[in-house]
This record gives structure tokens, sequence and C-alpha cells, in this order.
């Protein structure tokens, strides 16, 4: 498209300083996580590893990153295979009833989460799972549950559905047909499904604060807690440790996605 | 093939259906049949404060968002395919970063001693720092950089499917690039516009974190109004029944748009 010389300076501006915003506070927790200094100063007046010795020296920091990586880990065994079985049931039937259900599973994109949050908090006191290791799982199940289903839908869109009745066709059974037919086709999807679902674990913090406690307390309930008193130092190290993760993470899922499609 | 979506289905009855009607039963009964919450909803001013305050937020967010992220999406819409790359990475990278790392982020370049303050202090804008933190600005300020890939997206999705013949088109018969955009290029982003303005409203109006964070106990969204009834006064059914005005808000807003556009458009996009 032609555009005049002055619009498009402009354009290319307004750009730059958007993207700016967008990606600032990404490139200032780094650095903030290296500095020496304990008072927040920008650029660091030395570096040194103190914040992260100071996570890692911390036990109950300690504590908590042992219960979020199992909640992530536990939330991404239980959820995909979950999430395949809904999306395949999904893509494969005609019924009117599916479409119910997709959308259901959809919901907790849709329900503001803090609504979900306190319910569940409400669920949870009645049933005593408040404060216990299945009812965090539990909650990370469902709300990772919709990446699952979303990515696994969309791979099979584009699978060719004929294949499968070809094997079976030949005598294999539905079970086997789909674990050595369908499943290494739309594996590029499934592992991104996965994958957003473990970041949705990781990153979780609302549902976390109202029904979680004790010793089950995931790094993102005890980093709020912290952030509501004072800026320490060593969230910064934390906070680059989880971004770096969720980066390494989210390269994975997409070239492997792009690798299939 | 219903079984298979059996084990998914009951996650999300148990997990979202049940506490959202729970909350909902909740909101009007305590010890019998009440509507004492509503009631005191509608008759307490600290309620309707917070909703008011909620719904300009909200609108202001949204607004900023579709001015910051239109001219965004039409460059990734309009540049050569490596530039759009570039743009669409940078756009959604904050999207994989936590909210809470964001929302800290914001706490250190915002606050009194804050990197912005520093920096406009060394240059001799100021002399005294400036209150960017703890009010509504820095709330407004992290909501809407942890909002606006949600306003980019649809934007961006919708713009590209705009055929190019048409602007070329309407050069041909001599309308200037001003008027091709304004007439042509304009018109038929809007399902994008208002995909966009939807998902970013509606999120803003649920947000959490950031006001907590970064409102400095000023800035009293609906959302704080339901966790402080539950966390500090033990008043569950006063935090149902703001919960139910919330949900209620929300689906009247997905009803009205899904008069103009397909609703899996607006979602499918995230």
């Amino acid at each position: 498209m032609t555009m005049s010389r002055p619009f498009r300076i402009a354009l290319v501006a307004t750009c730059a300083l958007v993207l700016l915003y967008l990606i600032l506070p990404i490139l200032i927790i780094a650095p903030m996580s290296f500095s020496a200094a304990r008072y927040l100063s920008f650029p660091p007046p030395s570096l040194s590893l103190r914040w992260y010795q100071e996570y890692v020296g911390n036990p109950a920091w300690m504590q908590a990153t042992r219960v979020t990586l199992t909640v992530a880990v536990l939330t991404v065994v239980i959820a995909t295979p979950l999430g395949v079985a809904a999306a395949y049931a999904i893509s494969q039937s005609k019924w009117r009833i599916m479409r119910l259900i997709h959308i259901t599973l959809l919901l907790p994109l849709v329900v503001p989460i803090i609504i979900t949050a306190v319910g569940i908090f409400f669920v949870y006191a009645k049933l005593g799972l408040a404060a216990t290791m299945t009812g965090l799982v539990l909650a990370n199940v469902m709300l990772g549950l919709p990446y699952v289903v979303i990515s696994v839908a969309a791979g099979l869109q584009s699978f060719d559905a004929t294949q499968e009745m070809v094997a079976r066709s030949l005598g294999m059974n539905r079970l086997r047909s789909f674990f050595v037919v369908t499943l290494p086709q739309i594996k590029p999807s499934v592992i991104a499904g996965g994958i957003f679902a473990f970041i949705s674990a990781m990153d979780e913090t609302i549902v976390a604060l109202f029904i979680s406690g004790g010793q089950y307390q995931p790094l993102t309930k005890r980093m709020f807690t912290a952030l509501r008193d004072e800026i320490d130092p060593t969230i910064a190290a934390i906070s680059t440790l989880m971004t770096a993760v969720s980066f390494m993470l989210v390269l994975v899922a997409t070239s492997r996605s792009k690798k299939g499609a | 093939m219903l079984a298979l979506a059996m084990p998914a289905l009951l996650v999300m009855l148990l997990l979202v259906v049940l506490p959202v009607g729970w909350l909902t039963w909740q909101s009007v009964y305590h010890n019998g049949f009440t509507l004492e919450n509503y009631r005191r909803i509608w008759s307490e001013a600290i309620y309707w404060r917070s909703f008011a305050l909620t719904f300009e937020i909200s609108l202001l967010v949204t607004l900023l968002a579709l001015l910051l992220g239109y001219p965004i999406a039409y460059a990734a819409s309009v540049a050569p395919r490596r530039w759009s790359i570039i743009i669409l990475a940078l756009v959604v990278l904050p999207f994989w970063t936590s909210v809470l790392v964001r929302a800290y982020a914001w706490l250190a370049l915002l606050q009194r001693t804050g990197v912005i303050n520093q920096v406009l202090r060394e240059i001799g804008v100021i002399d005294e720092p400036l209150a960017l933190v703890h009010n509504s600005f820095g709330t407004v300020v992290a909501t809407l950089h942890i909002l606006l890939p949600f306003m980019v997206l649809p934007l961006y999705a919708t713009m590209q499917q705009i055929p190019r013949d048409l602007m070329q088109a309407g050069a041909s018969l001599g309308a200037g690039p001003m008027l091709t955009f304004w007439r042509i290029f304009l018109p038929l982003s809007l399902p994008g516009v208002l995909a966009g303005c939807t998902l970013v409203f509606v999120l803003t109006l649920g947000f959490y974190i950031t006001p907590e964070l970064l409102g400095g106990g000023r800035t009293i969204m609906i959302s704080m109004l339901v966790s402080r009834n539950v966390e500090l006064y033990d008043q569950w059914g006063a935090a149902s029944a703001v919960g139910v005005v919330l949900l209620v808000a929300v689906g009247l807003i997905f009803f009205a748009v899904s008069r103009f556009i397909p609703l899996d458009r607006v979602l499918g996009q995230k």
C-alpha cells in the first residue's frame, strides 16, 4: 500500500514507542535481579548473584518452588490426556450436545477468574480440600484444560480423519488406530497444549491466593504476599527464572507446532 | 464419544459450574431466602463507587488499548513479512510472562525511587518524584500493558483478511491514501475493533492482581470488593452478590456482542 512519507515516519515512531512499552518490564527484570544493591537503581551499581543466593538459601522459597513444580507437572499429566480425549470426541461427533460441551470446556477463559477462585474457595471449604495439594492440582487442571482443548482441536482440524477410518477398515480397533495413526500426527499440538497448561499452572496466582495455604503454597502466592509488604529484590531473581522457563517452553511449543503444520 | 469427553466435562462441572452455582445460591440464601446482599450493594456508597471506578478504568484501558493497538496491528498487517513477524513476536512476548512478574516490574519502574522517576530527575524534567504508582495511574499503566496483546491480536487477524486489491481499486479511482484508509480499510477492520474492545473491557472488569498491587489500596475495583469481603470481613454472602453482579455484567456484554459477531471469533483469537 502506498503511504505518504510523514505518515510512514509517524507510524514507525508510534510502533517503536508502543513496542518499547510492551517489552520494557521484561527488559528491566533481569538486570535488577543481578544488582548488588538493596534498593532498585538502574543501571545496577555493581553485579552480584546475591538475590539468587537468597532465593536458593531460603527454605520457604524452596518449599514454594517444589509446590509450584509439582503442581505444574501433575497438571500437565492430568490435563493433557483429558483435554486430548475431549478434543477428539468433539471433533468426531456431530451431536449438538458436543457444541455445548465444547463451550463448557472453554468456560475458564470466559468467567472472571476472581469469581471462579472465590467459588472454588467456598466449595473446597465444604469438601475439606482447602490448603491441600489435591485441591490445588484439581483447580489448575481446570484452568489448563482449555489450552489443551484449543490446541488439540486445532490440530485435529487439519488432520485427515479418513486415515483413521482406513486403519480401522484394515482391522485395527478404534483405540489402536488412534494411538498408531492419529496421535503421532497431532503430537505437536498435544505437546503445545501440554506446555501451555504447564505455564498456566506455573503462573497461576489468583485461585492459589484463595485456596492454598500451609506448606502447600505455590511460588506465586508467596511472591504476591511479599510484594504487598515491600519490594524485595529476591522476587526479581525468581521472576527472571520464571520468565526464562516460560520463554524456553514457548520456544519449544512453537517450533514443534511449526514442524507439524 | 460422550464418554471420552466426560472426565474433562466433570472437571468443569465440579470446578466451574458448581462453584459459580454455589456462589449464586449463597448470594440469595442465608437461613432462608434473602435479597439483603443485593440491597446493600444497591444502597451503600462504597459499592457504587467501586462499580463506577471499575467501569471508568475498564473504559479508559479499552480506549487506550485501541489507540495504541490499532497502529501496531496496522503496521504488522502492511509491513513486509519479516517485520510483521518481529512486531507480532514482541507483542506476544509479554503474553508469556507471568502477570505477577509484570506487576512487579511496573512497581519497580514507577515507584518514587523507581527507574522512571530517576531518569526524569537526571535529565532535569522534574525536581520531586512523581506519584506514578499506588493510585489509579499505576493500575491503568500495568493493566493496559497486560491486556494490550488481547487488542492487537484480533485486530491483526481481521486486518490481515482485508483484500489488498480493494485499496488498489480505491487508489485507481483517484482516492488518496488517507481516503482509502478512511473509507475502505477502517470500516472493514471494525469487527476486529469490536472483538478486541470486548475482550479488553471484559477482562479489565474482573482484573485483580494489578489494582491490588499497584492501586495502593485506593483503587478498589470490583474484584477487590469480592476478595476483601471474603478475606477481611468474612462476608461470604456479600462477596457472592458482588460476584454475581460482575458475572451478569460480563454475560450481558458477551451476549450483546454476539449479536454482531460470532462469539468463538471473539474468544478464538486468544
